[in-house]
């Protein structure tokens, strides 16, 4: 039964996708001009009286194009999606390690303490509402670098899921486990390392979870900002170039980077997930 | 003080502060237990009988009064007293085998990994847990097989004294009655001293060497100490038969039936009569009953004792005498 709602969801799945290309595609060729075109027209873009948003057919080609060879370097505007990726990559998982690293201790210290969850949390209520590009200016007045600056700003959007997660899983640990700790004599690292972690692992990895979606956002709005290298300069890039074929392509490709980051994620916190 | 028990329970009381005022829910509670004892605790729901064994494992603090184990005061929990919960307290992430060597490892911190390992295995083993059930995560057993595996993990850790908190409440009575036989089996063997919790009269008396009954709160004491002097070996089916038993368990009934609450309403007298001390002083000293010993005594003497109690056992009796 199981098997068999798979197969169809993967049938449903296929005719949908076949379908909405079906229509794109068809939609652009039905209207082109039957009639031979002059030499002008031809270079004036096909003669046709509107531009139009390119078909499947061409974005496929595009894509096997450069899928075929990602990781050339021609000059600063002409690298291959590979390497434009692999800088968002690079930027995201610093941003967000960084951020993994201050977050989860100080959620740790947020949830044990209800002092120091009641002391942080103005701060923090202020701070997470922030739009991370709002950080930019004053990112790159400071540290006067914009890869640095555009992996500040992955870091500082990437912190709060993580930090609201991690106090949260952590002051959520059942009280019984705590005292299953103390009965046994544990010393507080002990604790927190034995206890409290794999108690609220789940928790935690789902804070990080939604962050590094959240850093996959931001960093296509930062790198368009900063420039130079990056998904997001190359979106911005191609769109400057005119080349709607590339800015599709290179949408797609950010969906696909953003749903392995997350199937990673998803795949961390099953290795840590149980059930009560 | 006329002697020193292993345990010394000294004029213990618990009083929160609520929007109503001060609630004391028990007051000036003292008891000794002996090396080897077997007692149980029974009283009424919210007479604090979960909030002294806390204390007793230095989960709690109390308001009042002190605890003493082996002569020195308890303060904090300590892996001298493992504590049996009712709900397991197992950690679900790790499995039943981990569960029991993580209180294994922390008792005995110098041991190796073999060592820590079959010290685990024996003790689930002696709980029944084997053919596989021991690498089971906790989600994946039966609420009996959990009791059991937090059983093993409080025995293998080897505490001078067991603390456990109605640990069969949650289980059908089938399988309360297997792990009752073999906590009981375990305790001949290892003549662990338990501190127990239960609601249960019929389980007080096959468990236990003494029954602490408590009044009902606010103000709860422990107003009476029942020996039970049924002889051990027991036996869950043939118990009921020896001529101890149901004195016993009609002294048990009725004291949870109305003397608990008369004794509450008389205490409550004397209180608001401003007699506070004179509770004090019949709360420090619980009045010894064993009804089993009474019956016997009247069953050697006199036929007339044992006709009209309505809850006489069976002919059978006759042939399992004492």
């Amino acid at each position: 039964m199981l098997q068999s709602i798979n197969a169809r969801a993967v049938l449903v799945s296929l005719v949908l996708l076949v379908v909405t290309l079906g229509l794109w595609q068809l939609s652009h060729t039905s209207s082109e001009a039957d009639t031979e075109m002059t030499e002008y027209e031809r270079l004036m873009g096909g003669a046709e009286p509107q531009a139009k948003v390119p078909p499947p057919s061409e974005i496929i080609g595009l894509a096997a194009k450069e899928l075929s060879n990602p990781f050339y370097d021609a000059g600063p505007n002409d690298k291959g999606i590979g390497i434009q990726l692999g800088y968002s990559i690079y930027r995201v998982l610093t941003g967000f390690g960084l951020a993994a690293l201050v977050a989860i201790p100080l959620g740790f210290l947020i949830g044990m303490s209800p002092l120091m969850y009641k002391a942080l949390n103005p701060f923090i209520q202020i701070l997470k509402p922030i739009s991370p590009l709002a950080w930019m200016p004053l990112a790159l007045f400071i540290i006067k670098d914009s890869e640095a600056s555009s992996i500040f700003v992955i870091f500082i959007c990437s912190i709060w899921p993580m930090l609201i997660n991690t106090a949260f899983g952590v002051a959520g640990v059942r009280k019984d486990w705590v005292n299953v700790a103390r009965t046994h004599e544990l010393t507080p690292m002990n604790t927190a390392f034995q206890v409290i972690l794999p108690a609220a692992a789940p928790t935690i990895l789902t804070g990080m979870r939604i962050s590094i979606g959240i850093a996959w956002l931001v960093i296509v709005a930062a790198e368009m900002l900063v420039g130079g290298t990056g998904i997001g300069y190359y979106v911005w890039n191609e769109w400057n170039n005119l080349d709607l074929t590339s800015v599709i392509f290179s949408i797609l490709m950010i969906g696909l980077v953003g749903m392995l980051l997350d199937m990673a994620l998803a795949t961390a916190t099953r290795f840590v997930q149980y059930q009560e | 003080m006329a002697e020193q028990h292993f345990l010394e329970v000294r004029h213990l009381g618990k009083r929160f502060d609520t929007d109503h005022g001060e609630l004391t829910v028990f007051d000036d509670v003292s008891f000794g237990l002996d090396k080897g004892e077997f007692v149980c605790i029974i009283g009424h729901s919210g007479c604090g009988k979960s909030t002294i064994l806390n204390v007793l494992a230095g989960l709690d603090s109390p308001s009042g009064g002190e605890v003493y184990m082996a002569g020195k005061e308890v303060r904090g929990p300590s892996l001298e007293r493992g504590v049996v919960f009712q709900n397991y307290s197992l950690l679900p992430w790790r499995s039943a085998l981990s569960n029991v060597e993580f209180g294994v490892r922390a008792r005995f911190p110098g041991w190796g990994k073999a060592k820590v390992r079959e010290h685990s295995l024996r003790y689930l083993h002696m709980v029944g847990l084997k053919d596989g059930a021991e690498h089971r995560k906790p989600a994946a057993l039966s609420g009996g097989m959990r009791q059991r595996v937090s059983i093993a993990r409080a025995f293998a850790t080897q505490p001078q004294l067991l603390l456990l908190d109605e640990p069969f409440g949650a289980l059908d009575a089938l399988t309360r009655g297997t792990i009752q036989d073999e906590l009981l089996r375990i305790c001949a063997e290892t003549h662990q001293t338990v501190f127990m919790i239960t609601h249960d009269v019929d389980e007080a008396i096959l468990l236990a060497d003494r029954i602490l009954l408590m009044t009902n709160g606010p103000f709860a004491r422990v107003a009476e100490s029942v020996k039970v002097s049924i002889e051990r070996p027991r036996d869950r089916t043939t118990i009921v038969h020896d001529p101890g038993y149901y004195p016993i368990r009609t002294h048990l009934v009725d004291f949870l039936v109305s003397r608990s609450r008369e004794l509450s309403e008389r205490d409550d007298a004397v209180r608001d009569a401003g007699h506070a001390r004179e509770v004090r002083a019949e709360a420090m000293a619980p009045v010894e009953v064993d009804p089993a010993a009474d019956a016997r005594a009247e069953a050697a003497g006199l036929v007339r004792a044992q006709g009209p109690d309505p809850h006489a056992p069976p002919p059978l009796k006759a042939v399992n005498g004492n």
